[in-house]
């Protein structure tokens, strides 16, 4: 399909928006959307974007459709139909009257990015109370005109509804082509639980079908009128000049343009193939700055930069808790272990794609972007364009888990666009991808801890070195930019990787510690459930460990300092499901293991436990994971089988994470680029799956997008020691380590 | 610029090329809209391109449009739509085995080929015969489902 250009002008014309909205529809050419394109209404010009209006959010037509505008996307994660359905619940629609419009900056109000697991918990939260604060307008104008108590008045289908008489009225004669014109009000009443009818329920995905004949417009199928085919050479070695180009190397190909600003370095072409011809057959020559550590010596170099004072960003007490070095020296035994997490890649199945059509009069760019408004400000900023004149449009992407190669992309794209005057799709390749995306930072953490008597946990100590990433910053420096010699804002992002950094379980001695690094060994960002996820490994795996010290079974050891009783819920679970038996690991089997972990995600969200069973094949070091149970609470539930898949990704993401996944570099670049130097799960490794949903119906909803991540690493960690005695404190598991372990305990 | 006369979901289409070796894949989806088959990889390694080439799976990322010719090539377009799809596409919706969907094309395409030629496998079948094919997303168990649905099994 084509989509239409609309530059977007600081006041979008009535044609413009018009042009837009044929323009937004693709995006859900299947089921349920499918048949609400009938019904899509006709966009409002001067449209407002505000979080606190109504009408940023919700507009209702004189047919009875209604669209929501939605500042969060659907990353395959399920809120095209979980945000709709929060809405239709509240607002008293059917859910085929909903058409979703997502993250188009010119249309959906900021609300932040997709990231965090904040989809749900966030922007549909804020959609869910727009929608109450819609409907008890709408029944106060209905009091109104029949002269009635508000309370005799209920909603349903579209209508306020008099509950005496039976009598109707439709929400667009009382709206009567008007908008809201409404503060949204975060005190309108919401709908009971127990009154559900469509929360709740595990409804289809809207884009699956589409999915899978075909027929889903993602970003990668976009095509414009006029649009041209650029590869971008990205530089030979990190922080690389160019030294010399011979053009004539390309001379053979027919219709390949050169476009060159400093470093930054592109080809471009009418044909797809084309270019990536150009882009492979011209000679370059860069310098090689030879700038990187290398991934086989990140763990030195942390700790040498933590106590480097030209490295170190300082270092922080996070939490203390007694006198935790007092009751170590005073323990008869203290343990101590290290653990590590690797820098790892997105790789998303699909490389990076974007399309920039830079234009004098206003700037469109389509992206997969997890967070389109942020997206805007960086080509606004890069082109030297006022944000009214930017407009970023979303389609789908492959999965991105984080900002991975999605926004520098689209950057790269804005770039060759303002060069040549003409609108430009860049596709990243695999070596780009996995080579260029930001990368998930890492993580070291050194423990200290100690069992009383009674074998009960009565101290613990965690030292971490995190990079530290940059307070404010309003986006990573992206790539283009920075090989073209643009001025932008320099720092890192990371997420929130400090957090989960002690066991939930009650000890009177506590303290975290973290030395923060200016620095990282590639550019990071956040991947999902950034830090969380080595955390979670470390403390999770040593309070294996010190409960094994003590010959305590491990889940007992956890559950005795345990008060949380929605933390307790999703242990037992686990406990119940893998029928459970109380005994100190390793088992006796010297093969056959079973291992547990838990976590509070960020002490304050959801609630998940996950048991493995594993089997341990000795002479080939291999990791053979048979079955996975997790207990997950995420507070309300809003469409159970969307969250269920929700987690059963987590799971399996981060069983490829765990025992596959580590970017390898040497001083000049990223070496694993293909999917062999990078390897992720296979078909063949897939454990039998079975997840446990704990419905909250009276609780807020949480995030359900990462959280059962953290628990996977140290579940399988625990279970590897239980059935070999061998302990994992290195990711990935790979065959060599866990020989390494076998032989002397711990790798 | 050659013409290359390729029989894609049962029409025969000229691909005009100026490259013999110009992978069928981006004739597809640039020349003939037809963007079921992705770009994922371009080295033969992760399955996003799949197309069936006279019944067997083929990517097409590797596959040249000189020797496409002479091939009777099916895409995902080619097996169902939306409103009548293939039983194994069918079956993919009722199990919901996308999330992002990217690698959709590459399993279904995979499935399909498995069926063709042992319609009653096992699950270890299903997962050899889809273990070159790569998914980021970590929707498997649910891919796992929907080819067993397919032919007619439950999942164990």
């Amino acid at each position: 399909m084509t989509d239409q250009t609309v530059p977007c002008t600081p006041a979008l014309n009535r044609r413009d928006l018009l042009r837009a909205g044929s323009a937004l529809v693709v995006t859900f050419a299947s089921g349920l959307a499918q048949a609400q394109q009938r019904n899509t209404p006709q966009l409002k010009a001067g449209k407002t974007l505000k979080t606190d209006e109504v009408d940023g959010f919700i507009a209702l037509a004189p047919d009875g459709s209604a669209t929501l505008y939605c500042g969060k996307v659907d990353l395959g994660t399920g809120l095209r139909i979980a945000i709709p359905q929060m809405a239709a619940e509240e607002l008293g629609l059917p859910l085929e009257a909903i058409t979703l419009i997502e993250g188009d900056t010119a249309l959906t109000p900021d609300q932040g990015p997709t990231a965090g697991s904040s989809g749900i918990m966030r922007g549909g939260v804020q959609i869910r109370q727009a929608a109450a604060t819609a409907r008890e307008a709408l029944i106060g104008m209905a009091a109104q005109h029949w002269g009635k108590p508000r309370n005799d008045l209920t909603v349903a289908d579209g209508h306020v509804v008099d509950g005496d008489t039976q009598e109707r009225l439709a929400f667009s004669v009382l709206l009567n082509g008007k908008p809201f014109a409404l503060k949204l009000d975060e005190k309108a009443p919401l709908k009971k639980p127990a009154d559900y009818e469509i929360v709740g329920k595990p409804l289809p995905r809207p884009d699956i079908a589409a999915k899978v004949t075909g027929q889903h417009p993602y970003m990668h199928d976009v095509t414009i009128d006029g649009m041209l085919h650029a590869r971008v050479i990205r530089p030979q070695a990190v922080g690389a000049s160019i030294t010399g180009i011979d053009e004539s190397s390309v001379k053979t190909l027919s219709d390949v343009k050169i476009v060159r600003i400093n470093n930054f370095l592109a080809v471009v072409s009418r044909n797809e193939w084309t270019v990536i011809r150009a882009a492979k057959a011209l000679k370059v020559s860069w310098s090689n700055p030879a700038s990187l550590v290398g991934h086989d010596k990140v763990k030195s170099w942390m700790v040498a930069a933590g106590n480097d004072a030209a490295q170190s960003a300082g270092k922080e007490v996070l939490t203390q808790k007694g006198d935790s070095a007092k009751a170590l020296a005073e323990s008869k035994q203290v343990l101590s272990a290290s653990y590590y997490w690797p820098l790892q890649s997105h790789a998303s199945m699909g490389p990076s794609c974007g399309i920039a059509d830079v234009r004098p009069d206003g700037v469109t760019i389509w992206s997969a972007s997890q967070a389109t408004h942020r997206l805007r400000g960086i080509c606004a900023r890069i082109l030297e364009r006022p944000l009214e004149q930017v407009r970023v449009i979303y389609r789908d992407g492959a999965g991105c888990y984080g900002t991975n190669g999605h926004d520098d992309v689209c950057a790269d794209a804005a770039l060759i666009s303002k060069a040549i005057g003409q609108p430009v799709r860049v596709q990243w390749s695999r070596e780009d991808e996995l080579g260029w995306d930001p990368k998930g930072p890492p993580q070291l953490l050194a423990m200290r801890g100690a069992v009383n008597g009674e074998g009960r946990l009565a101290a613990w100590e965690t030292e971490m070195w995190l990079p530290k990433a940059t307070a404010s910053l309003p986006n990573i420096p992206m790539l283009g930019p920075q090989d073209a010699g643009i001025n932008q804002p320099q720092g890192l992002s990371t997420g929130l990787i400090s957090q989960n950094a002690h066991p939930p379980y009650a000890h009177p001695h506590l303290a975290v510690r973290v030395n923060w690094l200016k620095d990282s060994p590639l550019r990071p960002s956040n991947i999902r459930a950034p830090g969380k996820i080595a955390n979670s490994f470390a403390v999770e795996s040593f309070v294996d460990e010190l409960a094994a010290s003590a010959q305590r079974d491990s889940l007992e050891f956890r559950l005795e300092g345990l008060s949380d009783p929605r933390g307790l819920a999703v242990c037992k679970k686990v406990a119940e499901l893998m029928r459970w038996q109380a005994r100190p690991s390793p088992a006796k089997s010297g093969s056959l293991g079973r291992g547990f972990s838990y976590v509070h995600y960020k002490f304050n969200e959801t609630y998940v436990a996950i048991g493995m069973e594993v089997e341990i094949k000795r002479r080939a070091g291999a990791i053979v994971v048979k079955r996975i149970v997790c207990a997950h609470d995420c507070g309300l539930i809003i469409n159970p089988d969307a969250t269920r898949q929700q987690v059963e990704g987590n799971i399996l993401q981060t069983l490829s994470r765990t025992l596959f996944e580590e970017t390898q570099f040497d001083t000049s670049k990223v070496t694993s680029v293909d999917w062999q130097s990078y390897p992720l799960l296979t078909f063949p490794d897939v454990p039998e799956l079975e997840i446990a949903l704990l419905d909250q119906p009276h609780l807020p909803p949480l995030g359900a997008g990462e959280a059962a991540c953290a628990a996977v690493p140290a579940a399988l960690a625990n279970a590897v020691y239980d059935a070999c005695g061998a302990r994992l404190r290195n990711v990935p598991f790979t065959p060599d380590r866990v020989k390494l372990a076998l032989a002397r305990g711990h790798a | 610029m050659a013409v290359y006369q390729c029989s894609i979901n049962g029409r025969i289409r000229p691909i005009e090329a100026d490259d013999p070796d110009q992978p069928l894949l981006y004739a597809l989806r640039n020349d003939l809209s037809l963007t079921g088959a992705k770009f994922g990889c371009g080295l033969g390694q992760c399955g996003t391109c799949c197309v069936l080439a006279d019944g067997e799976v083929v990517r097409s990322c590797q596959l040249s449009v000189s020797q496409a010719v002479g091939k009777t090539i099916t895409t995902l377009e080619g097996l169902g739509t939306i409103e009548n799809p293939h039983p194994v596409q069918a079956a993919f919706v009722t199990e919901q085995a996308a999330q992002c969907g990217y690698c959709a094309n590459g399993m279904v395409i995979n499935a399909v080929a498995l069926l063709g030629r042992n319609p009653k496998p096992n699950l270890d079948d299903v997962k050899q015969a889809l273990a070159n094919n790569l998914c980021r997303c970590g929707t498997h168990d649910r891919i796992l489902r929907a080819v067993m649905r397919a032919s007619g099994q439950v999942m164990p």
